[in-house]
């Protein structure tokens, strides 16, 4: 992918052991910090993409974009074409605000695109 | 303080909607040391508890005393023509009835975060009823388990070890060699390995599926076709079907996979529909994963105190229920508060940038047990005593079951439920001046 | 010391043969005292009743107010609420809903406001007894309580099956006493079990239900005499197998042969006073002269109706496959929620139409039992609320009752067909005030034996309803003049004047904790919460709570 490239994924947005664990000593412990702040990317999707984990990379939703470093899946549990974020800050900063009349915005299964630098202002 | 070691058996742990009542807590002093029983979660949130650091109550960031900071909050809900009271997940009953009194007073919206986590299944729910059960029914009865859009093994991991995989039962004598147990799941997650079925569907699907099987179930015929960009076949679907009738006691459990997704609670009518029309074979039951510890119990609260579950307005003196108008996340982003009280959950760090935004300029205040962005971000902050590990109380499980709690050490905070009363007591105070004052 | 004294009003107050006669009424720290001899003790408040109607504080016996099943029916029905009428806060009072199924505040607002002083949520599940009790604690100004659900019960069941009488007394004993319950509730016996391990229900009460090895027969009898043996104030209190269903009246007949003359209360009857046959609603009919000539002869039976009102409603029961029966007939949502070891409950909203054969036939069922049954101290005002209609609808039922030109004029528009399958077109009897006050109050404490309800003899509760009389019987009864709780005026003018918590009531029967040992091990093999976090500690009561005493043989 040439930097300027966008490609779209599936972000999926979800609880993980140590989200949960970290959580527990502070939401500003490192721990935390670094858990919710990174993004899946199957190893296929890396291998294509030409990235290597730790990579900064842009994920845009409508809404908003931020930079977050990408790290491969454990093989075989995201397939291609999806991301997992685990839930906190930065996966909730993709969320739209359109709740569809049901209070509960889309937090999963939402289109975003992933390109090597952002293209626009980021948060 | 005297390191006085001490065991406190029959504890509840309330960070997982399990909220386990088997936990065995050895306590030195103001310290958690071990907690026997509890999973990796539990621990953390048990052994990671330390007395806490601070003043009890901050306004704008610097310490002020507990009487002058419910006075300032209090005038904050009193002047507000739009309150909101948002949270609730993480305290006892005792905290959250209380509360609901304090919206009433000021006549506040009242939100818990059932309305970002099983809201839209309370909303299929009022559409469809449901078919549910405790989960010793389960334990006792299932024979086919499914879990659909939930990761337990990450986010409820004693779901399957001490209710719904593995326990032998009164009529499941093997335990989970007389189960089977599907996964239907968008990624191959860490409960999959632990399933006999795994099926992987592709996202936005579930609905989809869901109602296909549906089809399935009363005989229609579905054709392969049909199934396109599902990530299923129609063979893997009428397997599950066959299953779903033969089986003596079947259960579907679902999480966020359906709540959170396009869809929402129109996911989850597909799932409760698809349960109810199995019982016209069988003993079929759909139930869902519910996150916090307490948040079955924030819904049961505000539900019998004012009829209805969540995202209800008090505005103009008695209850009104509306998903969308009431509900935090809109009535944030779209500006219409001027004013919150954010009680055991942290908006500012897992809501959307609009909310967040029109958040950070309105005065609000927050009530928690540790310092996070919401907390930061107050004009008033109080630091409580944490339920289940300093404050007795009422909590309900998942399955609405309602257990009690014990505390292992004092806080030298508060309960929420003190400051609580404090502030509801200073409420009606100034509500009754600014009567007296306008007549 | 504060002492209140209500003057000139009419009292009646049957369970002291007063019926109609004006007298004062003395109030001392909450209880009725003789009035003072001495002359120079003032009654800090003196209410002038002269004109009025003055009746002990109403007492419901079957309503369903509180607990997990309401809870879910709320949940499920905004759509009942939002346009019906609320309850809005005041400077003193918190906000409700009503609808079917009201929300706790407005619950015991409008209970008090309706004159009634005392009510108990007939069915729960002990394991949710904690739920019921915060419930209750929100449910203000009445005293309340609930009965606790054992006819499928696994452990009840495994003792009746073995017929071990003293393990099956402990139980029960040390079950009340955990959860801080009042009285002993059988739903569809062993029929819901049945429905919970295979979809299936109980037809007849010799059926054998399975894994358990004993049959509806046997819980009843074991249960109703349990509860004689361990000196329960109130009877086994029963919904009898086979609710709704065409036919049935032979189920509740065999139910009561089964009693063998042991004391029961037989719930809602009007739903078990059916003839015809499941499969032709041509035939369905009225059994209620078959069934009320038992309960004539029988005095150590008591019922309740179960009155049907036209309108909508919510129908919620412990009876789980009744609510899929219901669902299956209406098409209606429907919701159903099983308890481990313990019991079931199905909620589907229900309308009851004026021109359905089946609902008019049902509405003069009911109507039929109150005028049926010759001794109004057998037989309890009720709509199983809100199964039947809601509690609100008690003074539509008075007028029906005392005003035979109004029952008439309603048979002539409903369903022609019910003129021939019942006989109230026949039935010209009219209540008087003093039988309304049995049903309604005298003989509902009576049954319940809460010795100091539903009277206003010295040392019962001071628990007074002020009535304006009035020849338009429901503008009496829907609003009274005045509603006095523990001798404090909490409603006056249709306004509540004070907030007070109400008592909780329970039962604390003693039992031999030698068995407490088996129960443990049972309960640990397969329970999914702790055997210590099951009982339900005193915190819990409203008021403080108030025990009954049981009188053991």
């Amino acid at each position: 992918m040439n930097k300027n490239q966008e490609e779209l994924f599936i972000l999926i947005s979800g609880r993980s052991t140590r989200q949960g664990t970290s959580m527990n000593e502070s939401k500003f412990s490192k721990e935390y910090l670094e858990e919710t702040g990174v993004v899946q990317i199957c190893p296929e999707d890396m291998t294509r993409l030409g990235l290597t984990a730790g990579d900064l990379v842009c994920i845009r939703s409508e809404q908003r974009s931020i930079e977050i470093p990408c790290v491969a899946a454990k093989e075989k549990e995201l397939p291609s074409g999806l991301l997992f974020m685990a839930y906190g800050d930065w996966s909730s900063r993709l969320m739209g605000s359109d709740t569809h009349g049901t209070g509960m915005p889309n937090s999963k299964g939402t289109d975003v695109y992933l390109s090597k630098v952002c293209a626009i202002k980021k948060d | 303080m005297q390191n006085e070691l001490k065991v406190v058996s029959n504890a509840t742990c309330t960070f997982c909607g399990c909220v386990c009542d088997d936990i065995e807590l050895t306590v030195e002093g103001n310290h958690i040391t071990k907690a026997k029983n509890a999973c990796v979660l539990g621990k953390a949130w048990f052994l990671n508890h330390e007395a806490g650091e601070g003043p009890v109550a901050r306004i704008r960031g610097k310490e002020a005393t507990v009487e002058e900071a419910v006075e300032e909050a209090a005038r904050i809900l009193v002047d507000a023509k739009f309150p909101i009271i948002y949270g609730l997940s993480d305290t006892t009953c005792e905290a959250q009835r209380v509360t609901v009194a304090i919206a009433d007073w000021v006549g506040a919206s009242i939100d818990t975060t059932t309305s970002v986590c099983h809201g839209p299944s309370g909303m299929a729910f009022q559409g469809v009823g449901e078919i549910t059960c405790s989960l010793g029914e389960v334990r006792n009865r299932a024979d086919l388990v499914i879990f659909w859009g939930s990761n337990p093994a990450e986010s409820h991991p004693r779901h399957w070890g001490r209710y719904s995989t593995m326990p032998k039962g009164l009529f499941v004598p093997n335990g989970r060699k007389d189960r089977t147990v599907v996964l239907v799941d968008v990624r191959r997650t860490k409960s999959a390995p632990a399933a006999d079925i795994f099926l992987q569907i592709k996202p936005r699907k579930d609905f989809e599926v869901l109602w296909m099987l549906r089809a399935l179930v009363k005989g229609l015929t579905i054709n392969e076709a049909d199934l396109i960009d599902t990530g299923v076949t129609l063979e893997q679907l009428q397997n599950l079907v066959d299953r779903m009738k033969a089986c003596k006691f079947g259960v579907l459990f679902f999480g966020m996979g359906l709540s959170m997704t396009r869809g929402k609670h129109l996911n989850v009518e597909a799932a409760l529909a698809l349960a109810r029309d199995l019982n016209a074979f069988t003993r079929f039951y759909a139930n869902p994963m519910r996150g916090h510890g307490n948040v079955t119990g924030a819904d049961n609260v505000v539900s019998w105190q004012t009829g209805y579950p969540f995202g209800v307005n008090l505005g103009r003196g008695y209850p009104r229920f509306n998903p969308g108008e009431f509900t935090t996340t809109d009535t944030l982003a779209r500006k219409e508060a001027d004013a919150a009280m954010i009680i055991a959950s942290d908006p500012m760090g897992n809501f959307s940038q609009a909310a967040r935004e029109h958040l950070a300029s309105i005065p609000f205040i927050a009530l928690d047990t540790k310092e996070t962005s919401t907390t930061r971000a107050a004009a008033v902050a109080f630091t409580t005593a944490t339920y289940g590990i300093n404050v007795p109380g009422t909590v309900y499980r998942m399955d609405d079951v309602p257990i009690p709690l014990r505390p292992a050490f004092e806080s030298p905070y508060p309960s929420d439920e003190k400051i609580l009363r404090a502030l509801e007591k200073k409420v009606l105070h100034l509500l009754q001046a600014k009567l007296q004052a306008s007549n | 010391m504060a002492i209140t004294r209500i003057k000139g009003g009419k009292i009646y107050d049957p369970t002291n043969g007063i019926n109609g006669e004006v007298r004062d009424i003395w109030i001392k720290d909450g209880k009725i005292i003789a009035p003072p001899i001495e002359a120079d003790i003032l009654p800090e408040k003196v209410i002038d009743a002269t004109g009025r109607i003055i009746m002990p504080g109403g007492v419901d016996m079957h309503c369903h107010i509180a607990g997990p099943k309401v809870n879910l029916a709320r949940k499920m029905r905004p759509e009942d609420k939002r346009y019906a009428p609320h309850v809005s806060r005041t400077a003193l009072t918190r906000s409700g809903t009503i609808g079917s199924v009201p929300s706790t505040f407005a619950t015991g607002y409008l209970y008090a406001g309706l004159g009634y002083t005392t009510a108990f949520d007939a069915a729960v599940p002990p394991l949710s007894a904690r739920h019921a009790h915060e419930e209750l604690q929100d449910t203000p100004i009445i005293d309340k309580g609930f009965y606790l659900l054992m006819g499928n019960n696994h452990y009840a069941l495994e003792q009746i099956a073995k017929k071990d009488n003293e393990k099956l007394k402990s139980f029960t004993a040390w079950l009340l006493e955990s959860a801080k319950g009042y009285a002993i509730k059988l739903v569809n016996p062993g029929g819901v079990e049945v429905w919970k391990s295979g979809g299936a229900n109980i037809s007849e009460i010799d059926q054998d239900i399975g894994h358990f090895n004993c049959t509806p027969r046997q819980i009843i009898q074991g249960l109703s005499q349990t509860a004689m043996d361990i000196g329960l104030p109130h009877a086994v209190h029963i919904h009898c197998n086979n609710l709704g269903i065409p036919g049935n009246w032979r189920t509740t007949q065999a139910t009561m042969d089964a009693l063998e003359g042991r004391r029961a209360h037989l719930t809602h009857i009007q739903f078990h006073s059916y003839g015809g046959e499941p499969d032709d609603q041509g035939k369905f009919c009225s059994k209620v002269q078959e069934l009320a000539d038992f309960v004539n002869s029988h005095p150590e039976v008591t019922v309740d109706v179960g009155q049907v009102l036209f309108g909508e409603t919510t129908s919620m029961t412990g009876d789980g496959p009744l609510g899929y029966y219901l669902h299956k007939v209406t098409g209606k949502k429907w919701t159903s929620a099983d308890t481990e070891m313990e019991a079931g409950c199905g909620i589907v909203p229900m309308v009851y139409k004026e021109k359905s054969f089946v609902n008019a036939l049902q509405w003069a069922i009911g109507l039929e039992w109150y005028l049926l049954v010759k001794d109004p101290w057998q037989i309890a005002m009720s709509t199983d609320h809100p199964n039947g209609g809601s509690f609100l609808a008690y003074p539509e039922i008075i007028q029906l009752l005392m005003d035979r030109t109004y029952r008439q004029e309603i048979l002539k528009r409903v369903h022609p067909r019910v003129l021939e399958r019942s006989c109230l077109k026949d039935l010209d009897r009219e209540y008087t005030l003093n039988e309304i006050a049995i049903i309604t109050r005298a003989g509902p404490a009576r049954m319940l034996g809460l010795k100091n309800k539903g009277h206003l003899g010295i040392g019962a509760d001071g628990d007074v309803t002020i009535y304006n009389e009035s020849s338009n019987i429901l503008a009496m009864f829907e609003l009274p003049y005045m509603v006095i709780k523990y001798g404090k005026v909490v409603v006056e003018k249709s306004e509540i004047r004070l907030q007070v918590p109400g008592n909780t009531l329970h039962v604390s029967p003693s039992f031999d904790s030698g068995l407490v040992g088996g129960i443990r091990k049972w309960f640990e093999s397969y329970y999914t919460i702790q055997f210590e976090n099951y009982p339900v500690t005193d915190e819990y009561l409203s008021g403080g709570g108030t025990m009954i005493p049981c009188n053991k043989k």
